[in-house]
């Protein structure tokens, strides 16, 4: 790709950016939020059209109209969010729009059409049953299922944008397992992560974005993580995880004996001024103990301290009053009302707040609003703007300013820094280090260890519904954990 | 860069906030041009009066598609509440006391028809278009069992005061318009419940995680559009001076598209009550100014179905 331009309507998405892909190479795309990755690869994809600029491919140039079009060249793409239907059965969206037919007849062939995509997962490591429907499947399978159907044509290139977002270490394991295949067939892999660790294990060659603008290009065992992030963020980041010691005070939350779908006999406490990190695969029931404590799903037994209190919530009404609040791994579609500005969404849990008998009083409502966007340092030019129009990390700010406006005394963040800019996760470690530090009692559920090696104090780690064990920081690491989580069928998976 | 962004961003949010007024504008300044009787103070107040009767359930149906619902009862309610409320001024009663009840009536026929849909669409959870077509049917069904299918005549006079009496020459169901409509805007728009409103349309699980009670917001929904299709049912009796078991047939269609033609989204989460006052007021003028132009009826609905495809398609176009 050479000098290609996107402009949208007031921003310059892409100025003049150049990009070559060798056969066989994985060459990792990485830059910001708003970089110009993802529109670099609509581009190529035929998705949206650029203003100037070439796409040459073996030699021949290219002029993709639409995805159909890049299609037919050979280039599959894998989009971060994901575009299966979810009615259709596994099968059925590998071979979507692709399907067999009994001969020459109109009839699909199921039976043919099964065959194929079992052949193809199987190629990809994968068991997945190719009858039943994707809506019922988790993110990481319908991950494989979207790769299964990306290489179900023959493919020469393969772009995946943040495929690793909702892997948990070992589904990334299989990911990486399939690159490394796909690798040797010859495809050249642009691979889009936010996840720097990533980039060094898979990339063989580097190219950074920012501001639309090319950066720099190399290969990856020439450029050490710091000169990526500078490259990235276009200064000098300290440290990743900013750890500061905090005095333990007292108990805030205490599990006992909890039992509720997946979960068995869950134990824990968390005490002020700490963070306690939960660790586990997806499906190990950390999200699952999150809504229990939130009250969005029932418990079938044990019992929740609160402040040395039992409590009992039965909806996130009743969990949010007692000072409760949950940043959903999906802010999106759990967290946020996107048609709502900053302003509204702040105020909307605790509306008796900014409220004067019956009616919401506007100038209240705005200086909460301005408070907290000022205080967590929310980018935006004005509090009315929608969140629909903010950056990842900015929205889970919004959130966060939400539960603080009810005066949470006690936060769960589930993913707390997916799709978030390195820039910006810096900042979003040092206000939950800061919430901790004023007594706020704090939970972090991630699926990247070095994140809850870097702030928490403790971690528990879960494996089919159970915590397994509760490591100090000190005596934490990266195998210990992988071990714990998959139960101690660590070693097995390592070799 | 991004600040650029954000005028254009602007730009956008004038013209989607002020291109049903534009619209509005430009029909007016046709109309005044073609008809010199058009912008008289009669054929105004005369438009207000005739859009009234939608226009109030029109308010009640904003707060259903805003939680991306919809009621298509509300003409079938029309009729409902107007038969039972005129049926008991029939009843040998002094006038004092035989009319609150006819009011009170017709209003808890209202509530009732609000309350089912709700335990339908809450507890059961049907979708809002399945319950509310059912009740259209029921209600409309009900209407004429009440009736034996014969209109309810012979009314006390003092009745029709209510649907065609006037206070300083404004008639009264423009006043009572009006009303309402301050009073929903005030309910939409300063209120705990109308910001519930917006948040479950916009994305009812969030809503519910945010500690909204989603089932209480859709349920109160319902209410109000039952109340205000009552409120429309009795204005229209009053007005024709019969309970009219087929009254405002099809009423459902001219309220849904004053709704969506104010700019509300079907989808949910987006709109505004002052909207949907424009949209009922450009549909009202519209049927209006092609009578005073003595265009048939036919032509009117083929007219009618055009705009508001062109208004419809000048959202599609400013959203994106």
């Amino acid at each position: 790709m050479k000098n290609i331009c996107k402009q949208y309507p007031g921003v310059q998405a892409l100025s003049n950016v150049n990009f070559e892909l060798l056969a066989g190479e994985v060459h990792c795309l990485v830059g910001e939020n708003g970089a110009g990755k993802s529109t670099l690869m609509k581009v190529l994809s035929g998705a949206i059209k650029k203003d100037s600029g070439s796409i040459i491919i073996e030699g021949r140039e290219m002029n993709f109209l639409s995805p159909a079009d890049s299609q037919r060249a050979g280039i599959g793409m894998i989009y971060q969010d994901f575009k299966l239907v979810p009615e259709l059965t596994v099968a059925e969206n590998i071979l979507l729009g692709n399907e067999p037919t009994k001969g020459k007849t109109p009839f699909i062939d199921y039976q043919k059409m099964h065959n194929v995509a079992r052949s193809i997962l199987t190629q990809l490591g994968e068991e997945i049953q190719t009858d039943i429907a994707v809506g019922k499947l988790s993110v990481a399978q319908r991950q494989i299922v979207e790769i299964a159907k990306a290489i179900s044509k023959k493919i020469k290139i393969l772009a995946m944008d943040e495929p690793s977002a909702a892997l948990t270490e070992n589904e990334l394991r299989n990911l990486f397992a399939v690159i490394k295949k796909l690798k040797s067939e010859n495809v050249g892999i642009i691979y889009i992560s936010h996840r720097l660790e990533e980039v060094f294990e898979i990339g063989d060659r580097l190219t950074v974005l920012r501001d639309g603008k090319f950066i720099h290009s190399c290969s990856v065992c020439n450029s050490s993580r710091k000169d990526l992030v500078r490259w990235m963020v276009g200064r000098e980041l300290e440290q990743e995880y900013p750890k500061i010691e905090l005095q333990r005070g007292k108990e805030i939350l205490r599990v006992e004996n909890l039992y509720a779908g997946i979960l068995k006999n869950v134990n824990f406490s968390v005490n002020q001024g700490e963070i306690l990190g939960f660790a586990g695969l997806v499906g190990a029931g950390r999200s699952e103990l999150a809504r229990v404590i939130f009250g969005a799903d029932p418990k079938q037994g044990g019992k929740i301290f609160l402040d040395g209190k039992e409590i009992a919530p039965h909806s996130p009404r009743e969990a949010i009053d007692l000072g409760i609040g949950v940043l959903t791994e999906d802010r999106n579609k759990y967290g946020l009302i996107m048609q709502m500005n900053i302003r509204e969404n702040i105020s909307l849990s605790n509306l008796r707040g900014v409220m004067r008998g019956f009616f919401i009083q506007r100038s209240k409502e705005n200086s909460v609003a301005e408070k907290f966007t000022n205080e967590l340092r929310i980018k935006t030019p004005s509090i009315e703007q929608e969140v629909e129009n903010l950056s990842g990390g900015n929205r889970q700010k919004v959130i966060l300013a939400r539960w603080l406006f009810t005066k949470s005394k006690l936060l769960i963040f589930d993913e707390p820094t997916v799709g978030i800019d390195v820039g910006v996760k810096y900042e979003i470690y040092n206000l939950i280090n800061q919430l901790a530090k004023n007594g706020i009692g704090v939970i972090v559920i991630s699926s990247e260890l070095p994140e809850l090696l870097g702030i928490c104090d403790r971690i528990a780690v879960m494996w089919e519904g159970k915590i397994v064990d509760i490591l100090m920081h000190s005596e934490a690491s990266q195998e210990k954990i992988m071990t714990l989580a998959t139960g101690g069928k660590f070693e097995a998976y390592n070799v | 860069m991004s600040e650029m962004f954000h005028k254009s961003d602007k730009l956008k949010s004038i013209i989607s906030e002020f291109g049903i007024t534009i619209a509005l504008l430009l029909e007016i300044i046709l109309f005044s041009l073609l008809s010199p009787y058009f912008l008289t103070a009669d054929n105004i107040l005369n438009v207000t009066l005739q859009t009234s009767i939608t226009a109030i359930i029109a308010a009640g149906m904003t707060f259903v598609i805003l939680t991306a619902g919809i009621d298509l009862s509300v003409g079938a309610m029309v009729a409902l509440s107007g038969v039972v409320a005129t049926s008991i001024l029939k009843l040998n009663l002094p006038f004092v006391i035989s009319f609150p009840l006819a009011l009170f009536a017709g209003l808890s026929i209202g509530i009732c028809s609000g309350t089912v849909a709700g335990i339908f669409i809450t507890r059961f959870n049907i979708t809002p278009f399945i319950v509310t077509l059912s009740l259209m049917t029921i209600w409309r069904g009900a209407s004429y069992m009440y009736t034996d299918g014969r209109p309810v005549w012979g009314l006390p006079d003092d009745f029709g005061l209510l649907g065609s009496g006037r206070v300083l020459s404004i008639p009264l169901p423009t006043i009572i318009m009006i009303c309402v409509y301050v009073v929903t805007y005030i309910l939409l728009k300063y209120t705990k419940f109308g910001r519930y409103v917006y948040a479950v349309g916009g994305n009812k699980e969030a809503a519910r995680l945010a500690g909204i009670n989603v089932n209480q917001t859709i349920f109160v929904v319902y209410i109000i559009s039952g109340i205000l299709s009552a409120i429309s049912g009795i204005l229209l009796a009053s007005r024709m001076n019969s309970g009219q078991p087929n009254a405002g047939l099809m009423y459902e269609m001219d309220v849904i598209a004053a709704v969506v033609v104010g700019g509300t989204s079907l989808f949910g989460g987006r709109g505004s009550i002052f909207g949907t006052f424009l949209g009922a007021m450009l549909i009202g003028i519209l049927r209006n100014g092609l009578n005073l132009l003595n265009v048939g009826s036919y032509v009117q609905m083929v007219v009618l179905g055009v705009v508001i495809l062109l208004a419809v398609l000048l959202d599609k176009l400013r959203i994106k």
